[in-house]
C-alpha cells in the first residue's frame, strides 16, 4: 500500500449537525436521569437488593468490552505487520478511547455516591478484580493515547519502532483489560451463572466481535458525512471474514459455557433458567443474542448475493451489536435473577424474595443514562474527528471502485 | 446437713450421730455427684440447645473508646433451628428497633439486615426455620471484591461497611453468598447515632457492634432469648472456656454453604 494519508471530517451537512444533536439531547437527558438518581435515589431505577446491577451496567460493560475490541485494527496494522489495516488505525485508537470513556461515564454516574469518585481514584484494596479495573481501564486510556500520538505526531511517526514498541503493550494491556472485564463476573463464586474462568476468553472474543462492528459502523458513518467510502474494496474481504471468525468465536465460547454447566448437576438449574425457563431472559437469549445477533448478521455475511456489500457488512455490524447488547443482558441482569442458592437441593423462602426469581424492569432514568454512554462515544468520536485527521483518505480511483462494488 | 439437725432428728449417742453424720454426709456428697452429673448429661446430651437459652452468650468484654479490636476474639453466633419457630421474628424486629431500619412497603428496595428464612426439604417436607444475616466470614468475598475498601474486616471478626468511602458500586452484593447486604436506595431519616446509614451506600448487620464494644450481646440474641425460642448464643467463637465453643465443640454444627470456603463466624445446628 501506498503512503496513508488521513482527512478530518469537515463537510458539516445536516446529517452531521443532526446526529450530534441528537447525541447532545441523549447525553443531556442521561445526565439528567444520573441527577434523579443521585438526588432521589436508586428507587427509581428497576433495580432492587438482588438485581443491583441492572441496564446502566449492561451498556456500561458493553462500551467497556467494545472498547478494548475497538483497538484490534491498530494492533493488526502494528504488531501483526498488516499495512492494509494502517488507514484504519488512527480511528481504531480514538474508538478505543471514545467507547470506554463512554462505557466508564455510565458506570460512574450510576454509582451510589458518584460525588465519591476521587475516592474510588484515591483508595484502593489491591485484592479487588474491580479496583484492578479501574487501573486497567485508566492504563489503557494512556497507552492508546501514546499510541496515538506515536502514530500521529509528524516527529514521532518518522521511525515505526515507536508505534510498533506501543502497539505492543497496548495489544497486551487491552487481552489483560478484558481479562479483567471477564473476571469482574467469572471470579464471582456466590453466583451460579458466573463463577467461571471461561468468562475472560468469552469476554476476549466479544470484544474484538463489538470493536470491528462499531470501527465498520463508524466509518459507514464518517463515509457517509464525507460522501466517500472510507472502507475500500480490497478491505471488504478481510472486515467481513474477521467478523465471521470474531462472531464465530463468542459463539464458541457462549456454547462451551453453558454445556459446562449442563453437564453437571450443580448448574443445571441456573442453565434450566437461562435456556428454558426464564422469560425475558430465555428470549432475549435465543432470539437476541443467537437469533438476531449472532445467526442472521452470519447468514448475511455468508450469502452470496451480498457477495462484498458494504450495506451487508454495515448492516451484520449493527446486528452483532444487537446481539451483544442482549448477551450483556442475559449475563448481568439473568444472571443475577436466578435466586441464590443458600442451601443447595432444598426449597428456600422468606419476605425477602428468597428462593424466587427476582423482577426486574428498566425504568426511563436507566435507559437513557445506558444510552447516554453510546452517545458520548458517539460525539467524542465526531468532535475528535472534527479536530484531528482520524480518517483514511483514499485515492479517487480507489474510492470510486469502492462506490461501484456497493 | 449438720450433726445439730441429726441431734434434733433424734440419732442418739454422740459416737452414733458422729457415725450418722459420717454416713449422712457420704450419701450427700453421692448425691451431689449424682446431681452434677445428671445435670451435665442433661446440658450436654438430652437437652443440647437449653443453655442457649440459659446463658444466651456470655457479654463481651467492654471496649474502651478508641482501644482496637484484637484478633484473639473471633465474635459468633450459634443458632439453634430446633428452637426457631417459623412464625417468631423476635430477632428481626429487635434489629429494626436498634438498628433504625424498616420496611418502608417497598419490599424489594427495603434494607434488611436480618431475615427469617423457611427452608424445605422437597423429598420429605421437613422443614424448620432460621435467621439469616451476614454470616461474618473469616474470609469475606465482599471485603475481598470492594475496591475501594470500604468492606472491611474487624480484627474480632466483625465484617462492616465504612460508610465514608463506599461508592455505592455493590459489587460487595453480587458476590456475597447469603444476599446479606442492602443498598439504600431512599433518602433516610430517624437514623441511630450508633448506626450511621446512608443514601447510595451498602450496609448490612454489624453484629449490633457498638453493644458488643459496650460489653453487651446484638440486640437479636437478646431477644430471641428474652421472647423468643431462646435459639442464640453469642460469644467468642476463639476462647475454649466460652459457651458458644464448648457448643461448637461438642455438637456438630453447620455453616452456610461452607464449600465457598469463606468460614462464616454464624453457626447452626439441628438443620
Amino acid at each position: 500500500m501506498k503512503k496513508v494519508s488521513y482527512q478530518k471530517l469537515e463537510n458539516y451537512n445536516p446529517f452531521f449537525w443532526g446526529l450530534v444533536a441528537l447525541n447532545g439531547a441523549i447525553i443531556f437527558a442521561g445526565l439528567g436521569a444520573a441527577y434523579v438518581m443521585e438526588h432521589r435515589g436508586h428507587i427509581v431505577s428497576g433495580m432492587n437488593n438482588q438485581i443491583v446491577w441492572g441496564l446502566p451496567h449492561v451498556f456500561a460493560v458493553f462500551l467497556i468490552v467494545a472498547a478494548s475490541g475497538a483497538l484490534n485494527v491498530a494492533s493488526v496494522s502494528s504488531v501483526f505487520n498488516r499495512p492494509e489495516y494502517k488507514p484504519y488505525a488512527r480511528l481504531s485508537g480514538l474508538l478505543a478511547i471514545t467507547l470506554l470513556v463512554g462505557g466508564l461515564s455510565v458506570l460512574v454516574l450510576d454509582l451510589g455516591r458518584p460525588d465519591r469518585l476521587i475516592v474510588a481514584m484515591t483508595t484502593y484494596n489491591f485484592k479487588s478484580i474491580f479496583a484492578w479495573n479501574i487501573y486497567l481501564y485508566i492504563g489503557f486510556l494512556a497507552l492508546v493515547a501514546a499510541y496515538l500520538f506515536a502514530m500521529m505526531d509528524r516527529r514521532a511517526s518518522r521511525t515505526t519502532l515507536l508505534g510498533k514498541a506501543v502497539g505492543w503493550f497496548a495489544f497486551v494491556w487491552r487481552l489483560v483489560l478484558t481479562t479483567g472485564t471477564g473476571s469482574i463476573f467469572g471470579w464471582l463464586v456466590a453466583r451460579e451463572s458466573y463463577d467461571a474462568a471461561i468468562m475472560a476468553p468469552l469476554f476476549i472474543a466479544a470484544s474484538l466481535l463489538y470493536g470491528l462492528a462499531f470501527a465498520v459502523l463508524a466509518l459507514a458513518i464518517a463515509g457517509q458525512q464525507l460522501h466517500e467510502n472510507l472502507v475500500i474494496d480490497e478491505m471488504l474481504g478481510k472486515i467481513r471474514g474477521l467478523l465471521v471468525i470474531f462472531a464465530l468465536a463468542v459463539l464458541y465460547f457462549t456454547a462451551a459455557h453453558h454445556l459446562k454447566n449442563i453437564y453437571g448437576s450443580q448448574h443445571r438449574g441456573v442453565e434450566r433458567f437461562l435456556l428454558l425457563e426464564g422469560g425475558i431472559y430465555t428470549g432475549v437469549f435465543w432470539v437476541g443474542q443467537l437469533l438476531v445477533g449472532s445467526i442472521l448478521p452470519l447468514l448475511i455475511l455468508a450469502a452470496p448475493m451480498f457477495g462484498r456489500s458494504r450495506v451487508a457488512i454495515t448492516a451484520a455490524s449493527v446486528l452483532f451489536l444487537v446481539g451483544g447488547l442482549a448477551q450483556m443482558y442475559v449475563i448481568i441482569i439473568g444472571g443475577q435473577a436466578y435466586p441464590l442458592d443458600l442451601f443447595p437441593g432444598m426449597d428456600v423462602s422468606s419476605l425477602f424474595q428468597d428462593g424466587q426469581v427476582a423482577h426486574y424492569g428498566s425504568s426511563l432514568p436507566e435507559v437513557l443514562l445506558g444510552m447516554s454512554g453510546l452517545s458520548i462515544a458517539m460525539l467524542l468520536t465526531g468532535i475528535a474527528s472534527r479536530l484531528l485527521p482520524f480518517l483514511p483518505r483514499f485515492a479517487k480511483e480507489q474510492g470510486a471502485g469502492g462506490t461501484a462494488a456497493a | 446437713m449438720s450433726c445439730r439437725s441429726n441431734s434434733d432428728a433424734g440419732c442418739g449417742s454422740s459416737g452414733a450421730c458422729e457415725r450418722a453424720a459420717a454416713s449422712s454426709e457420704a450419701v450427700d456428697n453421692a448425691r451431689r455427684t449424682f446431681l452434677r452429673g445428671a445435670a451435665a448429661l442433661t446440658a450436654t446430651t438430652l437437652a443440647a440447645g437449653v443453655t442457649l437459652y440459659v446463658f444466651a452468650g456470655e457479654p463481651a468484654a467492654a471496649r474502651s473508646p478508641g482501644e482496637k479490636a484484637i484478633a484473639k476474639v473471633r465474635w459468633g453466633l450459634l443458632i439453634d433451628a430446633s428452637k426457631c419457630s417459623e412464625g417468631c421474628t423476635a430477632c428481626v424486629s429487635a434489629c429494626q428497633s436498634e438498628n433504625g431500619w424498616r420496611d418502608t412497603g417497598h419490599p424489594t428496595t427495603d434494607a434488611r439486615w436480618i431475615r427469617k428464612l423457611t427452608v424445605k426439604d422437597p423429598g420429605n417436607g421437613a422443614t424448620f426455620s432460621l435467621p439469616m444475616m451476614c454470616q461474618h466470614c473469616a474470609k469475606p468475598p465482599c471485603v475481598d471484591v470492594c475496591p475501594t475498601g470500604a468492606s472491611f474486616r474487624r480484627a474480632d471478626g466483625i465484617v462492616l461497611v465504612d460508610k465514608h468511602i463506599c461508592i455505592g458500586c455493590r459489587y460487595c452484593m453480587m458476590a456475597c453468598p447469603y444476599k446479606a447486604r442492602s443498598f439504600i436506595h431512599e433518602p433516610l431519616d430517624d437514623q441511630r447515632p450508633y448506626a450511621p446509614r446512608g443514601k447510595g451506600t451498602v450496609e448490612s448487620c454489624t453484629l449490633c457492634v457498638h453493644r458488643i464494644d459496650e460489653g453487651r450481646t446484638p440486640a437479636c440474641v437478646e431477644a430471641c432469648n428474652e421472647i423468643g425460642g431462646g435459639a442464640m448464643l453469642f460469644g467468642d467463637l476463639n476462647d475454649p472456656s466460652s459457651e458458644i465453643s464448648k457448643r461448637v465443640a461438642v455438637y456438630r454444627t453447620t455453616r452456610i454453604r461452607d464449600d465457598l470456603g469463606t468460614d462464616p463466624g454464624v453457626r447452626y445446628m439441628n438443620i
